[in-house]
């Protein structure tokens, strides 16, 4: 299965997986899970929303990352994946 | 105006955001050569995505890949908004200064900027040097970095503490600049921990005309800031200077024993004006 992935596991940053599938799924592993799950799972929603997104699997392995970067990460990816 | 400019590599989250933490004038976001080949697209939209989110309130700067690179003009396309101030062309001559002024008058007005985007030339081809007195010349052009390590690479040279082998290019593009009315901006000091070195090596630059220097290391903004703000005494002295001149519409005067006239008068409003903007009065 194809895959691509953007950002590191460096402090402030996330390292993000995309993978083609038929369904959308998405996993979130976060230092601040308990605190930021939601919140992150929002950003990457609201990403894949705005890009028309509905069938792809995307993995989350954050290290504090904000809002920015996370979006920016998956935006990398995604097109990473499509070249 | 400049006294300090810190690189930030465009591809690291914990160090763009804390881009206004420090004291640096201005900060040079990098997609050059901080960048990895595999992260040029990363580090593009993660520092894009960071401007939209944050405003920073200094000069910002960014360092895009060199115009015969495959990455040049997506980096123009997508980082060149109303967010940023500047753009650092790297390996720059005057006929890829000229194509990058155009290329950003385009931009401008097809993404209906507010502001002009300037242009800050790295100089550090041995034939740049040759030609700085063109490269000043060119409008958007609001100062010039020295790249020495380049520089040194270009001219087969090894780098030294004292700088010897970057004497002459240091002095000619000081004095274009001066000439032209726009900011030197003086190479970085590599040894990030040798703060002695940071700063003889700053005087030294000062002393030939340099107006600012460029950082690669946090710890480097205040020695730079230090060296490249003017004194205290230098600050009280064109205060008395300017306020005696005020009383001597006569021409020449005297404070303390010395002959006060229209080069040091000159002289004392820069200082003051340097000394204004750097929150120094």
């Amino acid at each position: 299965m194809k895959s691509a992935t953007c950002g590191s596991l460096e402090s402030n940053d996330c390292l993000i997986t995309v993978s083609e599938s038929d369904i959308l799924d998405i996993k979130i592993n976060s230092i601040v899970y308990d605190l930021f799950g939601d919140a992150i799972f929002k950003v990457v929603l609201e990403t894949l929303n705005q890009l028309g997104i509905n069938n792809l699997k995307v993995t989350v392995n954050d290290k504090g990352a904000l809002d920015y970067a996370i979006r920016a990460r998956l935006i990398t990816a995604i097109k990473r994946l499509e070249k | 105006m400049r006294r300090s400019l810190l690189f930030i590599p465009g591809n690291n989250p914990g160090m763009l955001q804390t881009a206004d933490v420090f004291e640096a004038d201005s900060i040079i976001i990098d997609l050059e050569d901080a960048i990895s080949l595999f992260d040029k697209d990363s580090a593009r939209n993660l520092t894009k995505s960071f401007l939209e989110s944050f405003p920073v309130q200094k000069e910002v700067i960014i360092r895009v890949n060199s115009i015969d690179s495959k990455y040049f003009t997506e980096d123009l396309d997508i980082i060149v908004t109303d967010k940023i101030d500047t753009i650092m062309l790297p390996k720059a001559m005057p006929e890829d200064i000229i194509k990058l002024d155009n290329l950003l008058s385009k931009i401008e007005k097809e993404k209906k900027l507010k502001k002009k985007i300037k242009v800050i030339p790295l100089v550090e081809l041995a034939k740049s040097v040759l030609v700085i007195e063109e490269i000043v010349k060119i409008p958007r052009v609001d100062g010039v970095l020295l790249g020495a390590e380049d520089l040194a690479s270009d001219m087969e040279v090894s780098r030294t503490n004292d700088s010897v082998e970057i004497l002459y290019p240091r002095a000619k593009v000081a004095l274009a600049c001066i000439a032209a009315k726009i900011e030197a901006i003086d190479t970085p000091f590599i040894s990030t921990l040798d703060i002695d070195g940071l700063i003889k090596d700053a005087n030294f630059a000062k002393s030939l005309g340099f107006k600012a220097k460029a950082c690669i290391h946090p710890n480097q903004v205040s020695y730079v800031n230090s060296v490249f703000s003017p004194s205290k005494e230098q600050i009280e002295f064109s205060l008395r200077v300017l306020e005696g001149s005020k009383s001597n519409i006569k021409g020449a005067f005297s404070i303390d024993g010395k002959m006060i006239d229209k080069p040091i008068i000159e002289r004392a409003e820069k200082i003051i004006s340097r000394a204004k903007r750097f929150g120094l009065l």
